[in-house]
């Protein structure tokens, strides 16, 4: 495919990794904020290849994993309703809210690819209240924004948003502040797409940690590492774009502004962080006819997690998978307990797939440590399963 | 969550297009692009083109990959 394929370059890989290993001369521990990235990373093989020197944890960024069990468990008290039909995307019907999962719960759930597909649900039939349950950063709230924006305009009155949407970049700010001591950031490359480099700016400027906006094939993410090195060679604190094929500093305006006519930030509450000043997305007065927490009441039972489960410090990056007693015993891909291994995009996920695990009889898909195998031509198909 | 894959737009008609990506057909709204145009790349998420992709700009970047340092 045109635009993979090059950054896919076996050869390309190994001459960045070359000047990798040149570069590395001190210990740093750089933090991939995207899911999308913890999964690219595992799936190449890349973590086997980098030198040691070069610490990578995996941050927030998965939305399906931040995404508190109150939240679940308020749009299964939706789904039980007789005239309500819930639709999310995928991964979200199989998280273990406090006593059960949106796809046990037995209401009318329904999964969607793509939020058009919930307000023509909505419009096919106009007695039962259709409510989206809106996950994921600044890539996908666009698309839920205009979607209300397209419901308001076509008077589909039945179409409702319960907005999990969160905000990337108040959560860096909390972790850039914690005591994980972070050398570099790589940021979200489709975030970035929509909101553009420039929001990043405070993470360098207050907080003094490097940030470059990353592609997502085996070529971009080794170069942004470089240039995370030479940033911390130098002493410098700066946003820097390289996938830059794909994202400008002022960002997509368009999707700016139709996220921010319907949303507006607001505080949230994120698993394992706690809660983040203005990091999350509410829906704006003008269009609260949408919003399903305004218009539509339901019983939500008292939030309990999951016990054993440390989903929550995985997501600060303090803990690794290897660390949780469930861990590929009682949680495994098919039986999860906590969203890091429901979500493909989990740490948790990730790492069972790609990782040895120690004492356990499974081979992981990555094989021999200390050469790249060229790995990372199978698209990962995340959104369709 | 953020996947996003690059889709060549092969029949725009408004803000609805169809597009293509390793021999399969998607349906891709246009809605936060704006205009987009028959033949060209776009990055698509949850159904919803996010952004063109540059073919001049990933030529730099390759070139500068290529070359010993970086641009």
């Amino acid at each position: 495919v045109k635009f993979l394929d090059e950054f896919r370059d076996p050869q390309l890989v190994e001459h960045l990794l070359e000047q990798i290993r040149r570069a590395a001369d001190a210990p740093v521990t750089f933090m991939e904020v995207c899911g999308t990235h913890t999964m690219a990373i595992h799936r190449s093989g890349l973590r086997t290849v980098l030198p040691e020197q070069i610490r990578l944890i995996s941050g927030p960024g998965c939305p399906v994993c931040v995404t508190p069990n109150r939240v679940f468990d308020t749009a299964i008290a939706y789904a039980r309703l007789p005239d309500v039909t819930l639709a999310t995307y995928g991964d979200m019907v199989r998280v273990p809210g406090s006593s059960t999962t949106l796809e046990a719960v037995g209401g009318d759930v329904r999964v969607v690819y793509s939020v058009d597909q919930a307000v023509q649900l909505a419009a096919e039939d106009p007695r039962r209240r259709l409510v989206f349950l809106g996950v994921g950063f600044e890539t996908t709230a666009p698309a839920c924004a205009n979607a209300v924006a397209t419901a308001q305009a076509k008077g589909i009155d039945n179409f409702y948003v319960l907005s999990a949407h969160k905000r990337i970049v108040p959560a860096m700010l909390a972790l850039a502040a914690d005591d994980l001591k972070l050398d570099g950031f790589l940021c979200p490359g489709h975030v970035s797409a929509v909101i553009g480099s420039r929001p990043y700016a405070p993470v360098c400027q207050q907080a003094h940690v490097p940030c470059v906006v990353a592609g997502f094939e085996p070529a971009d993410i080794l170069m942004a590492i470089l240039m995370l090195l030479r940033q911390c060679r130098d002493g410098r604190a700066e946003v820097q774009i390289q996938y830059r094929r794909v994202v400008r500093p002022e960002g997509n305006p368009r999707a700016q502004a139709v996220m921010d006519r319907v949303f507006a930030p607001c505080d949230s509450q994120w698993r394992g962080l706690g809660g983040i000043p203005l990091s999350g997305m509410a829906v704006r007065e003008a269009s609260a006819a949408h919003d399903a927490e305004r218009r539509i009441q339901a019983d939500v039972e008292p939030t309990r997690e999951a016990a054993g489960c440390i989903c929550g410090q995985i997501l600060k990056g303090t803990r690794q998978p290897a660390d949780c007693p469930l861990f590929a015993d009682a949680c495994t891909p098919e039986t999860p307990v906590g969203p890091c291994m429901v979500s493909s995009e989990g740490t948790c996920a990730a790492h069972y797939a790609y990782e040895a695990i120690p004492g356990h009889p499974r081979r992981p898909k990555v094989g021999r440590a200390g050469r790249w195998q060229g790995r990372g031509g199978k698209r990962f198909n995340g959104e369709n399963r | 969550m953020c996947v996003a894959v690059p889709v060549k737009l092969v029949d725009v008609q408004g803000s609805a297009a169809v597009g293509e990506v390793g021999g399969a057909r998607v349906s891709v709204n246009l809605d936060l692009l704006g205009e987009a145009t028959t033949g060209q790349y776009v990055l698509v998420h949850a159904g919803y083109a996010i952004e063109r992709l540059d073919a001049e700009q990933a030529e730099r970047t390759l070139a500068a990959l290529r070359e010993a340092g970086l641009a």
